[in-house]
């Protein structure tokens, strides 16, 4: 387990950075000695418009490279980088603030507002969006995208090669799967074809929505959850405020089906994202899994 | 009056048997009623108990109160146009449920949400009644009407477009249009108080609205206390509407379609239209609330969309009448 704090670990991350800085004059200088016609300089400017874009760049570019990141990495509900965040100049994912800083790159995902990426791109400003991930196989492809597109190719490698290292540790072979249900806001399951269930499967649960037919994401009557009668039902965390659609979570029918004391709940800054941070909701799911099933943590 | 009593009560219970056998779940009738009734603590029962009485007791409750507000009011008012949802009684309710649940006083103590939404109701029904006045006229009515509607849909939207939570704004719909989905017997006890003060207080006004159709000096010599009358209106409307839309958000248009289209069958007095309309509502939302699951099961299709579909053309045939009649 050590291992995958060392990869999620944001201040681990930057060390490790400090000294691929250290090093990387004379490499890069080899490298371009060897293949100068292999690729133009990485980018200098690298703004990041997207949440989960925003984390892959922070784990991955090169001291300076990175100028800004998106608001929403501020928010340690949503960010598992916030502090790291908060070292960089924040953009709100609007075009026209974005233009200004003049990037020689612009990341986001796919999902992000085409308005602003089209405008960008208009503009004449490079714009390279990167799919959401849907599976941890994922995760390590958009850790080698981001690194082609800040030009940190070998970092990248080296990052997704210990994602896969400590996936493989982690992920379960336990004999016995319980079932359990990922429950979020509004009635919301998400079923195996999603990076959360498959964060689930991998911390050796069965995921009872797939079995009902929620592949992936959509609403679940909670009368199908009372009829599916899984063996945990993971929510997700609440927000400040409040909202009817949270207090789905305080059902009755929900409540009964979490008897278990080990209920956990689904903490999104370690969830939403195709990062290695994912590797942090496994290891704690497998921690309650451990607990449902009495042969202690 | 009895053969009308008996049909509406018999459809009522039909409609709400069959809210208690129609869900996602689609489980069979006979398994479904004796897990709701023997309870064999098995997953059926869950859903029987916890899930679709709820939200049947619910349907039955706020639609009889919204029947009964309608049919006070338009006594009251002797203007068939006056309803809760159209006049911004349910919008200001709303408004008033919204502030206490995003101050966090909703959570401070059990009974601080429906209060709320009755504060937020009467300070609706005041403001129209003041502006329109005793004797104001249907345009002025509606006119006042709008004017509070907009105010407090655009309040209750910015407060929940304000609020942290992001789920907060998406659920502007919820309060304008509202919905039983995912309710549970809390919200039942949640509603039930001040919705039984406020049905009782509506139930008494019968003789005084009897007694108004002659006018109101004719009413005043039969020993009617018209500003008592008028305050056991504004308070018991207020007390159900503001219940009501405290657990289900704003539902329209039930006061008004129910009350109308009973009318010629009570012989329109007021007193029979009070009951009948308490039971016909208690049916319009039944069936509506069954509408919008068998519709679209999986995707909370919200109350008001039937309601508004149902009453909207019925509101320009209304309006359209008003105004052959004047000329």
């Amino acid at each position: 387990m050590l291992a995958s704090h060392r990869a999620s670990d944001p201040r681990r991350g930057s060390g490790r950075r400090g000294a691929a800085a250290r090093l990387a004059p004379a490499a890069l200088a080899a490298l371009a000695a060897l293949a100068p016609a292999a690729r133009a300089d990485p980018p200098g400017r690298v703004v990041s418009m997207n949440l989960c874009t925003d984390q892959l760049a922070m784990l991955i570019a090169d001291e300076g490279q990175l100028h800004s990141v998106s608001h929403v990495a501020l928010d340690p509900r949503a960010s598992a980088m916030a502090d790291e965040a908060a070292r960089h100049t924040i953009n709100h994912g609007r075009a026209e603030e974005v233009y200004l800083m003049q990037p020689d790159l612009v990341v986001t995902s796919t999902l992000s507002a085409r308005h602003s990426t089209a405008m960008l791109r208009r503009l004449g400003i490079p714009v390279i969006t990167l799919a959401p991930a849907n599976s941890l196989k994922d995760v390590h492809d958009r850790i080698l995208e981001m690194g082609a597109a800040l030009g940190q190719t070998d970092r990248a490698r080296a990052i997704a090669a210990a994602f896969d290292e400590d996936l493989a540790r982690l992920r379960a072979t336990a004999a016995a799967r319980p079932s359990a249900v990922l429950y979020y806001a509004n009635g919301y399951t998400l079923g195996d074809q999603t990076l959360a269930g498959q964060i689930l499967l991998a911390a050796g649960f069965s995921n009872a929505a797939s079995a009902a037919g929620y592949k992936s994401g959509t609403r679940m009557p909670l009368e199908v959850l009372a009829m599916t009668v899984p063996d945990t039902v993971i929510t997700s965390s609440r927000y400040p405020g409040a909202s009817r659609a949270e207090d789905i979570m305080d059902h009755p029918v929900v409540q009964t089906l979490r008897r278990t004391t080990t209920a956990a709940t689904i903490a999104d800054h370690d969830w939403l994202c195709g990062t290695p941070h994912v590797l942090r909701a496994i290891e704690k799911l497998v921690h309650t899994r451990r607990a449902l099933q009495g042969d202690g943590p | 009056m009895s053969r009308l009593a008996i049909g509406l009560c018999l459809l009522v219970i039909a409609l709400f048997a069959a809210s208690l056998l129609i869900g996602p779940a689609g489980t069979a009738p006979g398994e479904s009623l004796s897990a709701l009734i023997a309870g064999d603590g098995g997953p059926l029962t869950l859903v029987m108990r916890e899930i679709r009485l709820p939200r049947a007791i619910l349907a039955l409750m706020i639609g009889a109160s919204l029947g009964l507000a309608g049919a006070a009011m338009q006594g009251y008012l002797r203007n068939p146009l006056a309803e809760p949802g159209l006049i911004g009684v349910s919008g200001s309710a709303a408004l008033g449920a919204v502030l206490s649940l995003q101050t966090g006083l909703a959570a401070a103590f059990a009974l601080a949400l429906p209060l709320s939404a009755l504060l937020g109701a009467l300070i609706g029904m005041g403001l129209v009644m003041a502006l329109a006045g005793p004797r104001g006229g249907s345009l002025t009515l509606i006119l006042a009407g709008i004017a509070v509607s907009a105010l407090a849909a655009a309040l209750t939207s910015l407060v929940l477009n304000l609020s942290p939570n992001p789920f907060a704004a998406s659920e502007i719909v919820f309060w304008m249009m509202g919905s039983l989905a995912d309710r549970s017997l809390t919200h039942v006890m949640l509603a039930l108080p001040l919705m039984a003060l406020g049905g009782v207080l509506l139930a008494l006004v019968g003789r005084g609205l009897d007694a108004l159709t002659l006018g109101e000096d004719a009413a005043g010599a039969m020993g009617i206390d018209l500003r008592r009358l008028r305050l056991t209106i504004v308070t018991g409307t207020a007390c159900v509407v503001g219940a009501g839309t405290a657990v289900a958000g704003a539902i329209g248009f039930v006061g008004l379609v129910v009350p109308h289209v009973l009318r010629p069958l009570v012989g329109a007095r007021p007193s029979r239209l009070l009951w009948a309309s308490a039971l016909g509502g208690a049916a319009m939302l039944l069936a509506a609330d069954i509408a919008v699951r068998v519709i679209l099961p999986a995707r909370d299709l919200k109350l008001g969309v039937v309601t508004a579909l149902v009453g909207a053309p019925l509101f320009l045939h209304l309006i359209l009448k008003l105004r052959t009649a004047r000329i």
